[in-house]
């Protein structure tokens, strides 16, 4: 019987394998940033253990750095003291470190791809759940926690139950794809296979609706994964992966015998078989905003909030989730999603801050102002990404519309730096969750795409992207 | 990390669904440089209001449950963030074995690796559970959980199993296999970053 893509790059990465028991895999890159790496490399030290592989790891600091002028002093004394813990750490254990002034700076899984550090067929694992993000080169990309981290560096192998493979087929053809982006696929998909739905597997996702998609936009759907609460995402390598990591800072000097390898070995074959299957046809889908608290309560823009009743579909724990949702949120059943206005506008994060990203959000904001009472910023997913919109005067057009134009980070996404919303404020976000305070104790998140959110910001509340001009 | 033993305590119901890390221990509270000292900050936006009263109607507010020990909780618990100091803020409260009908696969595994057991169980066993005052004893050796009433087994993967009783040092049975990790190096054609 044949193999999927996963079980491939599984079998190829199984240093030991035991009988009902979790197998050890080799990791051939590991990304660490300030927040979930303090404890590991504390407990190298307390073991007398060195970093095996520190040619392998590569360190960069995004959670709580601030994104505001990054020549002033950090005033959060507490994050001041975890970037400066990832200095020394890097420093005594010889890892490779983009700091708060280095050009590469930016979320690791922004910089990882950008960098040429993200390759195909490989396995990644970071400290942080969106590591499955890289899933969109064809490698399996893992997030991991702070005994993990602490593993990975000590011996550059990790302890894995086998994921199971599901396949998630995108099939058929958005019909404006400027308004209906990889955010709204993914963000779909959630909707329909709940947020444990990906539990205990890795997704591929496959169909004509994915291969059509570009590498940034295929990133934000892998990204997601997590929120389905599968273990990575990923999608098969193609041309546009190939073109996309030749020539990068750190793509390896023998990269071309490497893609040929790649193009033949990093596909999943006609008659393997899937654990598991979804389909979603993509010919009708509308643009998508999260009502409630997790990213599986979202809707259509054209529709209204679903009574609990509706939204639960006779489950009673999910309806008393979606009552709670609705409380905390501050909405009511039936109020049409375009009503409702909104304080703030977030567009950055691992998921949407790429340069496409700020390119399609800028299209609906050009020669426009943000509504009078909406505050916006864009934070820039890498000081790479911030440096190539602003030779395209990307940074013009959004701060002549009045948004903030920021420094990269992670910022409002999880709200660890100053970047955060005050209790009661709504915000349309391109981030990834909607969580109960991820944004800031008390506020409301609304996921969206990157136009969705740019549209908002200039109508002061939701609004069908689709009905504006984006040629 | 410490061998697990026999766990006997009420249970602390908490009766709901896809409860994030986000809440087991909100952002603010990831700036530590060290695992200890996160109990505090367990469920903080759901014990206390913006003036950090502490809630009346949220569970662990109850003192009944003050020395409780194992938590019961609703489907798909532990999702969203890879953040572990969601697992030592649990454990540091004093919860060392947590049941749901399901949990998210990155806060599973945290769990062992940090002496706490995760129990999954079917929901109308949860929801009994749930509703159970008296004591109830965890037996990871026999895997069975005991109630004034009945007996429940439990199923549990036997490694994970062993690293809990035996508290073992996960680094130090890799490092076991380092020739195999070594070999594996040499065949690897995946080139260094640097």
């Amino acid at each position: 019987m044949g193999k999927t893509l996963f079980e491939k790059i599984w079998e190829s990465h199984v240093v030991v394998e035991k009988q009902d028991a979790p197998s050890l895999i080799y990791i051939d890159r590991h990304l660490v940033h300030e927040v979930t790496s303090p404890q590991a490399f504390d407990g190298l030290r307390m073991s007398n253990r060195k970093v095996r592989r520190p040619d392998l790891t590569i360190a960069t600091m995004d959670h709580n750095v601030p994104t505001t002028d990054r020549s002033l002093p950090i005033l959060d004394q507490t994050s001041s003291i975890q970037i400066q813990t990832l200095e020394k750490n890097c420093k005594d254990f010889g890892i490779k470190l983009f700091d708060i002034n280095s050009p590469n700076q930016g979320i690791v899984h922004v910089i990882g791809p950008q960098l040429g550090i993200t390759l195909p067929g490989t396995t990644i694992v970071c400290g942080d759940s969106h590591t499955s993000t890289h899933g969109a080169f064809g490698a399996l990309a893992l997030g991991i926690g702070t005994s993990d981290v602490e593993h990975v560096l000590a011996s550059q192998t990790m302890w894995l139950e086998k994921p199971k493979p599901f396949e998630i087929r995108v099939e058929g053809k958005r019909k404006n794809p400027h308004a209906v982006t990889a955010k709204d696929i993914v963000l779909s998909i959630i909707k329909n296979i709940g947020t444990g739905g990906g539990t205990g597997t890795v997704i591929e996702y496959r169909g004509e609706g994915i291969t059509d998609l570009s590498m940034e936009q295929r990133m934000t759907i892998c990204n997601m994964s997590i929120e389905a609460g599968a273990r990575a995402g990923l999608i098969a390598p193609d041309e546009k992966t190939f073109d996309y990591l030749r020539g990068r800072e750190y793509t390896p000097k023998n990269y071309e015998s490497l893609v040929d390898s790649w193009r033949e070995n990093l596909k999943t074959d006609g008659d393997a078989k899937f654990e598991k299957q979804f389909t979603l046809h993509i010919d009708d889908i509308a643009p998508q905003v999260s009502w409630g608290t997790n990213p599986g309560m979202t809707c259509d823009v054209t529709e209204s909030i679903p009574t609990p009743d509706d939204f639960s579909k006779g489950d009673v724990n999910q309806k008393k989730g979606a009552e709670k949702a609705l409380d905390y949120m501050d909405l009511k059943p039936g109020t049409p999603i375009e009503d409702i206005k909104i304080d703030r506008v977030f567009i950055g994060s691992c998921t949407n801050a790429r340069l496409e990203d700020l390119i399609e959000a800028s299209k609906v904001i050009k020669g426009q102002k943000i509504s009078p009472h909406v505050k916006a910023m864009v934070v820039p997913g890498s000081q790479m990404v911030k440096k190539q919109a602003e030779e395209m005067g990307l940074d013009k057009i959004f701060i002549d519309a009045n948004f903030e134009w920021r420094e990269a980070g992670c910022s409002m996404c999880l709200g660890m730096n100053p970047d955060i919303l005050s209790p009661g404020e709504r915000c349309a976000s391109t981030s990834n969750r909607n969580f109960e305070g991820r944004q800031g104790t008390g506020g409301r998140t609304h996921l969206v795409s990157p136009v969705m959110a740019a549209a908002a910001a200039i109508k002061g509340h939701f609004v069908d992207v689709r009905k504006m001009d984006l040629s | 990390m410490e061998q697990f033993k026999k766990v006997s305590s009420i249970v602390t119901p908490l009766d709901k669904v896809n409860v994030d890390t986000d809440q087991i221990v909100p952002k603010q509270f990831l700036k530590l440089v060290q695992k200890s000292g996160f109990g505090k900050f367990l469920f903080f936006n759901w014990r206390y209001d913006e003036n950090d009263v502490k809630k009346p109607d949220f569970v662990l507010n109850d003192s009944k449950y003050e020395n409780s020990k194992i938590l019961v909780a609703g489907d798909n618990f532990g999702c969203g963030s890879s953040r572990e100091h969601a697992v030592w803020a649990l454990l540091d409260y004093g919860f060392s074995v947590i049941i749901a009908p399901s949990f998210a696969d990155i806060f599973f595994s945290n769990c062992f690796k940090n002496g706490i057991l995760p129990i999954t169980l079917k929901q109308d066993l949860v929801e009994k559970l749930q509703k159970e005052n008296g004591l109830v004893e965890v037996d990871l050796e026999n895997q069975i959980i005991t109630t004034p009433s009945e007996k429940i087994p439990f199923e549990i993967d036997s490694y994970q199993k062993k690293i809990l009783l035996e508290g073992l040092d996960d680094i130090a049975h890799t490092l076991q296999y380092e020739d195999k990790i070594s070999a594996f190096e040499k065949e690897s054609k995946i080139p260094s970053v640097l």
